[in-house]
């Protein structure tokens, strides 16, 4: 990517990425532009002019997903309820970017909440495909994929929680990363599923999203869970042993497939150790990541009470009419489907056959990436079945839309890196990914390979 | 069908929602729909498998006992709040 120096101005970056947003807005990349943009790169460029140091991604425009808090515009989350939310508040990732002074463009569009993986769950409406404006971007960080791979911006955030970073990174052509679990801080990221979330990056090359994930990696006091910085360590210069996860390569479409055979023998020409593993647990993780993602997302929406922050209904009798009306006015069908199969899972009763079920099953995946693991230093997989789906195909059936996610649920349970890598394009021109998974903080390690083959 | 019209009304309460009548019949389908694919994991043995919540098993992560200062302040976080009166959330009367 380029980055402001004597040569290049951050004005002209920023203006640039401007001009393209406005080119492109039909695709509905935005929810909202930063005001502030320009003023930030006039500066950038007076700090060059006087010979003062500035950061490493100085005057880089970057684009951020609305559910990253800051006070730089509104943080909606794609949802009516904070449609007119301003945090006071920012996110522990956008702060190290703006310390490396990357300039924030604009936010992204997103199924609200996250809940979803088109972007067509969004209260502002539908991101289009970047290759055809019939199909959906995917999601739920969707409004991020099409922004880099339009061009608009070099990289973009986005938050993956079961594959909301990869699968549209995959339907757009672009390398998505979704880290180690705690590599990137959590603090002022709006929450989904607390033990899945994670924050990572779309760019266009392996170098970019490296330096990204490098800059926003490492510990924060304010996110318990979050990791000491692993970033650093380079990853070892060597032929790596990649097992080819044989239970998804039956479950994809012909194209997609091709299209993962050739990068399969891309890997092997490149002088790595390519042999087929089979994982049979595999197949219960979407089941797995269904009950433990909305049993904890019934939790965290719970905060939405439209009485300390969010939108309030109107007109309402007492306080329980208030709770209710304000969530039913101000979340999405599939936000209320999903916090009422959360409640379903953890209430009395069944709470052992979903809820701890499902984390035992959790513990067997597991200890069957474990075994792997002993085997090789990479899984590989398609990203996702098939290619980008028509908008509308798959909004009346929520199951058919949570089968997205089939491939890419397994090594979120499991809390282990997974990057969607661009891995060619069928006859119709739509674009195919494979999804790279490694040990836990094994990520510098997937994104060099990735580079090998791009 | 894995889950009832009744239990999805007695959700919807805990859950602090309402849903018309086409909504009920529509979450009767697609809960079911999801619950019997999560059936699934009845196939597994689980005997004796603990359960993990965490992937790197953290528990107790602890800080100094120190008062830091946050970001916002008081009036920052009430101006959040949709209804306040003197310095304090409003909200309907509850008795």
């Amino acid at each position: 990517m380029k980055i402001a120096d004597k040569d290049t101005r951050a004005v002209d970056l920023v203006r640039k990425a401007l001009d393209k947003a406005k080119e492109f807005e039909e695709y509905n990349v935005f929810i909202s532009l930063n005001d502030e943009a320009l003023k930030k790169a006039e500066e950038i460029d007076r700090r060059i002019a006087a010979g003062e140091k500035v950061g490493r991604l100085a005057g880089v425009p970057y684009a951020l997903k609305d559910d990253f808090l800051s006070p730089e515009g509104k943080t909606t989350a794609g949802s009516k309820m904070l449609e007119n939310f301003r945090s006071p508040i920012t996110a522990t990732a956008v702060a190290k970017l703006e310390t490396e002074d990357a300039i924030c463009l604009g936010r992204t569009n997103m199924d609200a909440f996250s809940h979803g993986a088109s972007t067509e769950n969004s209260y502002f409406g539908p991101t289009l495909n970047s290759r055809d404006k019939t199909r959906a971007a995917g999601g739920s960080s969707g409004g991020s994929a099409v922004a880099v791979a339009l061009g608009i911006v070099p990289f973009a955030l986005g938050t993956d929680t079961g594959g909301s970073i990869r699968q549209p990174a995959a339907y757009n052509g672009v390398i998505g990363v979704r880290p180690t679990y705690g590599a990137v801080s959590r603090y002022g990221v709006i929450a989904m599923s607390s033990s899945i979330d994670t924050v990572g990056c779309f760019a266009t090359t392996a170098d970019d999203a490296d330096l990204v994930m490098g800059v926003m990696a490492g510990r924060d006091e304010a996110d318990a869970t979050s990791l000491d910085d692993f970033w650093s360590a380079e990853p070892e210069n060597k032929k790596l042993r990649v097992g080819v996860i044989k239970d998804f390569m039956n479950s994809a479409d012909g194209e997609v497939l091709k299209c993962t055979n050739d990068y399969i023998d891309k890997l092997k020409g490149l002088g790595h150790e390519v042999s087929e593993i089979e994982m049979p647990t595999l197949k219960y993780g979407l089941a797995i990541y269904y009950v433990v993602q909305s049993a904890e997302l019934a939790s965290t929406m719970m905060r939405f009470d439209s009485i300390r922050f969010g939108r309030q209904a109107e007109n309402v009798k007492g306080l329980d009419d208030l709770y209710t009306r304000s969530r039913d006015e101000g979340l999405m069908m599939e936000n209320k489907r999903r916090i009422m199969l959360g409640n379903y899972v953890v209430s009395t009763g069944l709470y052992e056959k979903y809820y701890l079920k499902a984390q035992k099953a959790r513990t067997l995946l597991m200890a069957e990436y474990d075994r792997a693991f002993e085997k090789f230093d990479v899984l590989l997989c398609p990203t996702t079945p098939s290619t980008a789906f028509k908008l509308g195909s798959k909004t009346g059936d929520p199951m058919e839309m949570y089968l997205e996610d089939l491939m890419l649920a397994s090594p979120s349970m499991a809390g282990l890196p997974a990057i969607s890598v661009p891995a060619g394009e069928t006859t119709e021109g739509l674009t195919v990914g494979v999804q790279l998974v490694g040990p836990q903080c094994s990520d510098r390690s997937l994104l060099k390979l990735a580079k090998e083959t791009m | 069908m894995s889950i009832t019209r009744e239990e999805i009304l007695h959700l919807s309460k805990m859950s602090s929602l309402s849903f018309s009548d086409a909504e009920i019949e529509g979450l009767e389908k697609d809960l079911g729909n999801i619950l019997d694919y999560v059936s699934r994991l009845d196939e597994l043995d689980t005997e004796g498998v603990e359960l993990t919540y965490q992937v790197f098993k953290m528990q107790n992560v602890w800080r100094e006992d120190v008062l830091e200062k946050a970001e916002a302040d008081r009036d920052d976080l009430l101006a959040l709040a949709p209804a306040v009166k003197d310095h304090q959330l409003k909200v309907p009367k509850i008795l």
